[in-house]
């Protein structure tokens, strides 16, 4: 039955997939990709989808899911893509047996992100098919086209999106479901077994398959022609939802052709042709210069081509409809100047969150100490870099706060501590921890479990439950594992303990555990609306 | 036939409540419809805004241009303020007159009220205040809408009426009552 509905572009996706006939969507929660797993879950009792570890164990049982010739999604945010990227560029030698698609979602102006790399580049280092949607509706058809076309090229699929596209709602017409793939493990082992001369042929047939991606690109339903016009100063190549940000400028009006690229790789002939009509081309393009690059190679030196590497564009930052008029020679219109009596409203740490309790322990306690350093991690917790904490000295990435602390230990500072949360501990805190401990370096760990992956919006964390034992079984002293609860009345002891695992000649792990307060209160209403 | 809306407010306040409600209407009406939302990080507190897009004709880009948007909603004045350079010159701001000061810089409320009064097409109330004075603490963000009800014109108060219905259905029948009383408070208070 075909019915319109009104859809995030995540939710756009996730249904897309449902009735794709994918048997697993395997995922780790991070803005904006959450709400795509979330949706699954809700709503499909019969694909698998509980959260995973992190974006490398979700790669890894997805491919496992294509070896047995399912069809499976992976969900991540871009910075995940690092974390998968052994697992995603090893599955494009491997190749698949059931469809395989990988979503990213990018997060250009980093609204919640520590940096806005562009995923494409990822698809195109694996030299894979890449799809870009422009709309919800877009986003929902390619489902099915990437799990086919996965299924055909023997290929998995990348799908890029960005924040704009997975946060935005518009309606979406949606159709049935297919039925999942029967169970039909792949017998070829010359394909799955990467030794050296395997992985030769593999890669071999790899590089053959390219003019047929080629190909693919050029008869896509979504790379094309989109505003025809004859002879013109300047065409646009649009490029995902930039498209909509182009043709939000009415380029018909101006007779300015443009050129819809929606699937990668970049359809090269298109874009040729549009450079003979034209005397220049704007790349409109959200995220980094990836096709601008590219068509600067393909139509010459001689050829203007503008863009953000031209300054065209802003050269960083998220596309709007104002840049790319501007980018037209639109000027940006306001009625009313800018209002003068408005301060920037940073986000914080809710009111009564244990972690507040755990920066307020440690500010008492390293002003004690002169060269004292607090490593912190990803996560609510990372907002204790902001007033009125001001305590953590570094944030890079899942679960270098233990492991910046340690090499900074080795160089000699101390005391070296590291902040990290529950689910950030067990995405990528457990290997460093077994680091320090097999160097004996002289760290204290403070896992602040609040019993939930609270930043996202409160999913099921891997750990809850196990972290003294995932600590022991790491090898750290069981006198050295101290578990305390981040609450005012609680301070004197947590500072001593504090204290005390500071002086300690070695890795201790103190576990301030208090539930996260958005999760109880959830908890709190649900139990009422049952009642 | 185009209206463009920028929802404004902090994390927690209510904005995508709103939004919802004017979604669901616009979809029962045969509208083209655009929402960009704020999730993740933001919504602890910070600045919180939605781009609604409302329209008889497609809708291109997520975003609105500056100087083009018909209609401000916003929970907070100085958030209200922070967009007034999208604003079209027949625009209306439609904002709730209570500060929530959760930043030690927060300007002087006298300064936010001149430089709103500044705007031509201003509506301004204490909707928190008249929420909790009315029982209904919760519903401050319905009664905003209520406010900015007529100013919306692409939709009827009475469709975004049976909207608050449908949307707060699963809540019960009393649920959907008060908001709809809200709503109504809100319609009534601006003339």
């Amino acid at each position: 039955m075909i019915e319109r509905k009104l859809l995030l572009g995540d939710e756009a996706i996730a249904i897309g997939a449902i009735h794709a006939g994918i048997s697993g969507v395997y995922a780790y929660p991070g803005t904006p990709s959450t709400e795509i797993t979330e949706y699954i879950q809700a709503s499909a009792p019969d694909v698998r989808s509980r959260w995973c570890t992190n974006e490398k164990t979700a790669m890894e049982a997805a491919l496992g899911m294509s070896y047995a010739g399912k069809r499976s999604l992976v969900c991540m945010k871009h910075v995940g893509m690092n974390v998968a990227a052994d697992a995603f560029v090893n599955s494009a030698i491997t190749g698949v047996n059931g469809g395989l698609v990988v979503l990213a979602a990018d997060d250009p102006s980093m609204h919640s992100s520590q940096n806005e790399q562009d995923s494409r580049f990822y698809g195109k280092f694996a030299m894979i098919p890449i799809l870009e949607p422009s709309t919800q509706q877009e986003a929902y058809d390619m489902m099915k086209y990437a799990f086919d076309m996965s299924e055909k090229l023997r290929l998995p699929v990348l799908m890029r999106i960005v924040t704009r596209l997975a946060h935005s709602r518009a309606g979406v017409v949606v159709d049935d479901a297919m039925a999942q793939n029967e169970l039909n493990p792949d017998n070829e082992r010359t394909h799955w077994v990467l030794l050296p001369g395997n992985a030769r042929r593999q890669y071999a047939s790899l590089v053959a398959k390219q003019p047929e991606l080629m190909s693919w690109s050029l008869s896509s339903p979504y790379n094309k022609q989109a505003v025809e016009a004859d002879k013109a100063p300047v065409g646009i190549v649009a490029c995902g939802i930039a498209y909509n940000y182009v043709m939000e400028n009415n380029p018909k009006a101006m007779g300015i052709p443009v050129v819809k690229v929606s699937q990668y790789p970049v359809p090269e002939s298109l874009i040729k042709e549009l450079a003979q009509k034209c005397d220049s081309l704007l790349i409109a393009e959200d995220g980094q210069p990836l096709v601008e690059e590219q068509v600067k190679a393909l139509v010459g030196s001689d050829y203007k081509v503008k863009g953000r590497l031209t300054g065209d564009l802003p050269r960083m930052g998220e596309l709007t409809p104002d840049c790319v008029g501007e980018a037209l020679g639109i000027k940006v219109e306001q009625t009313f100047a800018a209002a003068q009596n408005v301060m920037p409203r940073p986000p914080a740490l809710c009111q009564g969150c244990g972690h507040r309790d755990v920066y307020d322990a440690l500010n008492k306690v390293v002003a004690e100490y002169a060269d004292a350093r607090i490593f912190g991690d990803i996560g609510c917790y990372t907002l204790g870099a902001l007033p009125p904490f001001r305590a953590i000295d570094s944030c890079v990435d899942m679960g270098a706060s233990i492991t910046m602390a340690k090499g900074a230990a080795d160089a000699g500072v101390h005391p070296a501590i590291a902040v990290i949360g529950d689910s950030t501990f067990t995405h990528s805190g457990m290997t460093g921890l077994l680091d320090a401990v097999n160097d004996g370096s002289r760290i204290t760990v403070v896992i602040s479990d609040n019993l939930t992956t609270a930043m996202t919006g409160g999913q099921d964390s891997a750990g809850t439950n196990k972290f003294e034992a995932i600590c022991l079984g790491l090898g750290v002293d069981p006198e050295h594992v101290k578990v305390v609860v981040p609450l005012p009345k609680n301070m004197e002891e947590i500072t001593r303990i504090i204290r005390e695992e500071i002086e300690y000649d070695g890795v201790s792990v103190i576990i301030p555990r208090r539930e996260c307060l958005q999760t109880l209160n959830r908890k709190l209403r649900q139990k009422r609306a049952q009642q | 036939m185009k209206k463009d809306i920028i929802l404004a407010g902090v994390g927690g306040q209510g904005i995508l409540t709103i939004a919802t409600i004017i979604g669901d209407a616009a979809a029962v009406a045969g509208l083209s419809l655009k929402q960009a939302e704020v999730h993740g990080m933001s919504q602890r507190g910070g600045d919180v805004q939605s781009n609604l897009r409302l329209s008889t004709d497609e809708i291109y880009s997520d975003l609105i241009k500056q100087g083009t948007a018909d209609l401000i909603i916003s929970m907070e004045p100085m958030e209200a303020l922070r967009y007034v350079e999208y604003l079209n010159d027949e625009a209306w701001v439609v904002t709730s007159s209570q500060p929530f000061k959760n930043i030690p810089n927060y300007p002087e409320e006298q300064q936010l009220t001149d430089e709103l009064a500044a705007l031509p097409h201003v509506a301004s109330l204490p909707i928190e205040d008249i929420a909790r004075q009315n029982s209904m603490p919760k519903s401050a963000n319905v009664i905003l809408l209520g406010m900015a009800a007529r100013y919306i014109e692409i939709l009827t108060p009475e469709q975004l009426r049976q909207s608050i219905a449908r949307v707060f259905a699963s809540k019960g029948e009393s649920v959907v009552q008060l908001n709809q009383q809200a709503f109504d408070l809100g319609l009534n208070a601006v003339k």
